[in-house]
């Protein structure tokens, strides 16, 4: 379970989320919406700690992610993250990639980091990719090797940060249909997108991001059907 | 026409053994102070790149002093200067010194430009994989960055070997320092310098040909 409380984050004197409340289950799928600089993906950068946060907390199986004296490196292994920019490790072929971590982190030997690499490559659809190097995919390719990598960490959690925006719209397909079947598979899942099908058809719940607030969060029917907020029906009518 | 005494004496095989030998010593005090002078190139620029104020405030000026003043006159102040304060370094030793100060002064910017184009994106992503900071530096910062500085380290490497010429003003006999024996011996600069200038080409041919090769099998 991740429990956000009260969470309010700055870069400078400007501050980005103001005071977020949020409690995510296991099994769940939370997409969260809203226009550019409205804090969602801050919020995925607070989860993990890859962003310091001024206020409030962020709890993640009762471990507190910001406080000082916890193993960060270690909680992080439960929170795969899959980003805007792929990332993929250029100079590492696909199995490479996937097989790094696993390895260094988790000190799995090479044979079983192998094994973990291939089983997570099969199972995003790029198993005719094992020894292709980065440079050799395309966008999408790329992305569903960045899926694979933090996969294989067996992390509990998965945070997608607008992990289609980058991509040319012919490529968006494949790397949702991936995001899909980890969904269907149980995965819990917070995804920061701008695809609304993705969100209404597959979330358990939508959250809507406005300058730092989160306006209103409920069942994809609601939020897309008979949105509370007048700013969530402002933004919902001018993306469709 | 009158007889007259021959100081002189030609260019022999012995002489070219002699500037083999001292192609050798360009060798080994080359590799000597670009190892030494890459390693600590490499930590100051890292400590440059954390932007650790003292780092930056300290580092940065000495490390643009070396760059900036000519490599010889840094030898001959050192050399002349290090027994002052009790440094009673030979011509090799200084050389030495001197050489890895100013590679580890050309080395510091290449190899913080090569920790910033690694990226902070890249380096997040690394690091959301549970990696720490030093896993990310050794397995994600340096096989990235180390070959998109490998060309520009390659030619500071190329040219230190080649300053390396400079050590002989301190008498040390590299290949330099024996060329102008032979000279003042033989008289044929021309010849003996040509020589000079093959073995040079042989010492840094052979590595900007192999650096070549790496790139372009990184570089698929």
């Amino acid at each position: 379970m991740i429990e956000i409380r009260s969470l309010e984050k700055y870069f400078g004197a400007l501050q980005v989320l103001k005071g977020i409340d949020l409690t995510v289950e296991k099994g769940e799928v939370l997409s969260v919406i809203g226009a550019s600089g409205s804090g969602k993906s801050t919020l995925l950068y607070c989860i993990n700690g890859l962003e310091a946060i001024q206020k409030g907390s962020v709890v993640v199986d009762g471990t507190n992610v910001h406080a000082k004296g916890t193993d960060i490196n270690k909680l992080r292994q439960k929170l795969g993250m899959v980003f805007q920019q792929w990332n993929s490790f250029p100079h590492l072929t696909a199995l490479e990639n996937v097989a790094l971590a696993p390895r260094i982190v988790k000190g799995k030997s090479r044979t079983e980091a192998r094994d973990i690499a291939e089983r997570q490559l099969r199972h995003v659809g790029l198993d005719d990719k094992l020894n292709a190097y980065p440079s050799a995919l395309s966008g999408g390719q790329q992305q569903r090797l960045a899926i694979a990598r933090a996969l294989a960490m067996e992390p509990t959690y998965m945070l997608f940060d607008e992990a289609t925006s980058a991509l040319d719209p012919e490529l968006v397909g494949e790397v949702l249909d991936t995001m899909r079947l980890l969904a269907e598979e149980g995965m819990t899942m917070i995804c920061v997108t701008h695809e609304m099908g993705f969100a209404r058809d597959v979330s358990d719940r939508v959250a809507y991001f406005h300058q730092g607030v989160m306006e209103e969060i409920g069942p994809p029917e609601q939020i897309f059907g008979e949105a509370k907020s007048e700013h969530t029906r402002k933004f919902l009518a001018n993306v469709r | 026409m009158t007889e007259t005494i021959d100081f002189f004496s030609g260019f022999g095989a012995n002489d070219l053994w002699f500037l083999a030998e001292a192609a050798l010593r360009t060798l080994w005090i080359s590799i000597l102070s670009i190892a030494a002078g890459t390693v600590l190139g490499a930590l100051c620029g890292w400590l440059i790149y954390e932007g650790k104020i003292w780092a930056t405030l300290t580092l940065t000026p000495v490390l643009d002093i070396f760059r900036s003043v000519p490599l010889i006159i840094q030898l001959v102040l050192f050399y002349n200067f290090a027994p002052i304060v009790g440094l009673n370094l030979d011509p090799f030793a200084s050389g030495v010194v001197i050489l890895t100060i100013y590679t580890a002064a050309l080395v510091a910017n290449v190899a913080r430009g090569g920790i910033e184009a690694v990226g902070r994106p890249m380096r997040r992503a690394a690091r959301s994989l549970g990696m720490s900071y030093w896993q990310d530096m050794r397995y994600v910062v340096l096989p990235i960055g180390g070959r998109a500085i490998f060309p520009s380290w390659i030619g500071v490497a190329l040219g230190v070997m080649k300053d390396s010429a400079l050590v002989s003003v301190l008498g040390y006999v590299e290949l330099l320092k024996a060329s102008q024996i032979l000279i003042t011996r033989t008289q044929e600069p021309f010849l003996i310098l040509s020589i000079a200038g093959a073995f040079y080409f042989a010492l840094s041919f052979p590595i900007s040909r192999y650096a070549a090769k790496l790139e372009e099998r990184w570089a698929q």
